[in-house]
């Protein structure tokens, strides 16, 4: 009876693959905390954090410590399950779209050829997509589950925001799948090492479309409006405290390398070193700078990020609603005839 | 309405252009700006380690003198008190003792001298009103702290080491070797 034959090593190794990348991530995103409030200084002529530990590197400790050991209040007033669930659903969905993200290609160990990968599904980025509509649900929950006037506002700028520039986002990726054929992210990076330039040489316009609403997703500045310190009293996550808050404000740590992670896979070729060709390599070591270079296109975009929200101010929301709705749909759908019409004509 | 400087400007309403428009071209500006910001000089002093210079002329936390042979100066004639706009200083006299002579410089001192440092405004009427160069404000500033009680400093608080026996604590209070403003004469 081998019908339902479960491969057991295959299990244990996709385990450990699953744990060594949540907790890589959240050792990421530890560590961006600590990087945008440097980031921040540096921009702004200060030192920054730099009492805990040398250079300040034990900061995020110092932050998650803090964080932890205040107190826990959940208002009278509040939906207490959904209360507890929105961080917990922010956290999962931003930490569950790390499941499709080719890390780098395969590594041979213990006589088995193991995919840096945790699972190669053939709708990997509608995955994500999924995925990161339904972090709307963290925001919306919390929000919600508040019961206060701003927080509920807040959720309500955030769905909305989320949900527009969800469309100008997925129609610019049409264009890159239509290029690629493929909706697996790794047969999408492979293409671009392979022979192929990077799909921004091709997409450029899709991508500064993709990179604006990957900043709207990801609720940062210039499109924090669900956060909005000054006019909305710190928005949905208002009435959080202790770990709670500190898991909405981490899941947008989280979510920021997610989608850094599936820009470069797009549009950067993903594991691709420039100008090298990995296949001349020892698998192992081509899987190991594969992950450096990963990494390091991870860390130039979330440096873009900062630098970007260090550097402009918050859009107001009918200019956030216009630039979504009158411009980046537009320019995706023309983009996206554009490159339609062109494979059509090399074609034939 | 005529306006009161010839500053005043009026807003322009004219629609934005299309550049403007595209938004991005204003970013990538605004972005250069930021980024030619991380090469700047930081202005930051990092406190404990590196400290402000401060003036020769800077009013800062009191201490009681004594003279070259290690006698303390102050006589409690109640001049500084009298003179203190804040209400700050109290004391209590008493006479010198014979055998006393190289403790006290005359023939009466303070045997209570406590000054409240939340009621202090520094502004240094005491050191003018002394007439024996007893009481004068340093170049340090007074360390916060979590009890009111603790900042009212008595005697053993404000008096200056003794230059006889501990010169290096002496030279220290007397602030001589603190980076200062002043220029080298």
């Amino acid at each position: 009876m081998t019908l339902l034959a479960i491969d057991w090593i295959l299990l244990i190794e996709k385990l450990v693959l699953i744990a060594i990348i949540v907790f890589a991530s959240l050792g990421i995103a530890l560590y961006t905390t600590f990087a945008e409030r440097k980031v921040a200084a540096v921009l702004q002529d200060r030192p920054g954090p730099n009492r805990a530990g040398p250079f300040g590197l034990l900061q995020p400790f110092a932050d998650g410590l803090k964080l932890i050991m205040k107190e826990e209040i959940i208002p009278n007033t509040s939906n207490k399950f959904l209360f507890i669930l929105g961080p917990g659903l922010a956290m999962t969905a931003a930490l569950m779209s790390c499941a499709v993200i080719p890390w780098s290609s395969h590594v041979e160990m213990f006589g088995r050829s193991i995919d840096l990968q945790v699972a190669d599904i053939n709708i990997g980025i509608l995955y994500v997509f999924g995925v990161v509509s339904m972090g709307v649900y963290g925001i919306m929950i919390g929000g919600w589950a508040s019961n206060n006037k701003f927080s509920l506002m807040a959720a309500l700028r955030g769905a909305s925001q989320a949900i527009s520039y969800e469309l100008a986002m997925g129609l610019s990726l049409i264009a890159v799948l239509m290029i690629s054929g493929s909706l697996s992210l790794k047969t999408i990076v492979e293409q671009q090492m392979s022979g192929h330039l990077w799909n921004v040489v091709y997409q450029p316009l899709g991508f500064i479309i993709f990179f604006i609403c990957a900043m709207a997703e990801c609720n940062r500045t210039p499109f924090d409006l669900p956060e909005a310190e000054n006019e909305l009293n710190f928005g949905y996550h208002q009435e959080y405290s202790s770990m709670k808050l500190g898991f909405y404000l981490f899941a947008e740590y989280v979510n920021m390398i997610m989608s850094s992670a599936i820009m470069a896979c797009l549009f950067f070729g993903g594991y691709d070193i420039p100008f090298l060709d990995e296949s001349t390599l020892a698998p192992n070591i081509a899987a190991i700078l594969g992950v450096g270079a990963l990494l390091t296109k991870i860390v130039i975009f979330i440096f873009i990020f900062m630098w970007i929200r260090w550097t402009i101010p918050r859009f107001r929301y009918d200019q956030l609603m216009n630039l979504g709705w009158k411009k980046l749909i537009p320019l995706a759908l023309v983009n996206m005839l554009i490159t339609g019409a062109v494979i059509l004509y090399l074609q034939k | 309405m005529q306006a009161l400087t010839n500053r005043a400007r009026t807003v322009s309403k004219k629609p934005m252009s299309f550049m403007e428009r595209l938004y991005l071209p204003a970013i990538f500006k605004g972005m250069a700006i930021t980024f030619s910001h991380i090469f700047k000089k930081q202005p930051t002093i990092r406190y404990p380690e590196q400290k402000r210079p401060f003036s020769p002329v800077f009013r800062g936390l009191h201490v009681l003198n004594r003279d070259e042979e290690g006698r303390e100066n102050c006589t409690a004639c109640g001049l500084c008190a009298v003179a203190c706009p804040a209400e700050a200083i109290t004391m209590e006299g008493a006479e010198r003792l014979p055998g006393e002579e190289n403790k006290y410089r005359e023939e009466k001192y303070a045997a209570k001298y406590e000054i409240n440092m939340l009621r202090c405004i520094f502004c240094g009427l005491c050191e003018e009103a002394c007439p024996k160069d007893a009481i004068y404000l340093s170049e340090t500033f007074t360390p916060a702290d979590f009890s009111r009680k603790s900042f009212i400093y008595g005697k053993q608080d404000l008096l200056i080491p003794d230059p006889k026996t501990e010169p290096e604590a002496f030279a220290k209070a007397r602030g001589e070797h603190e980076p200062t403003t002043a220029k080298p004469n």
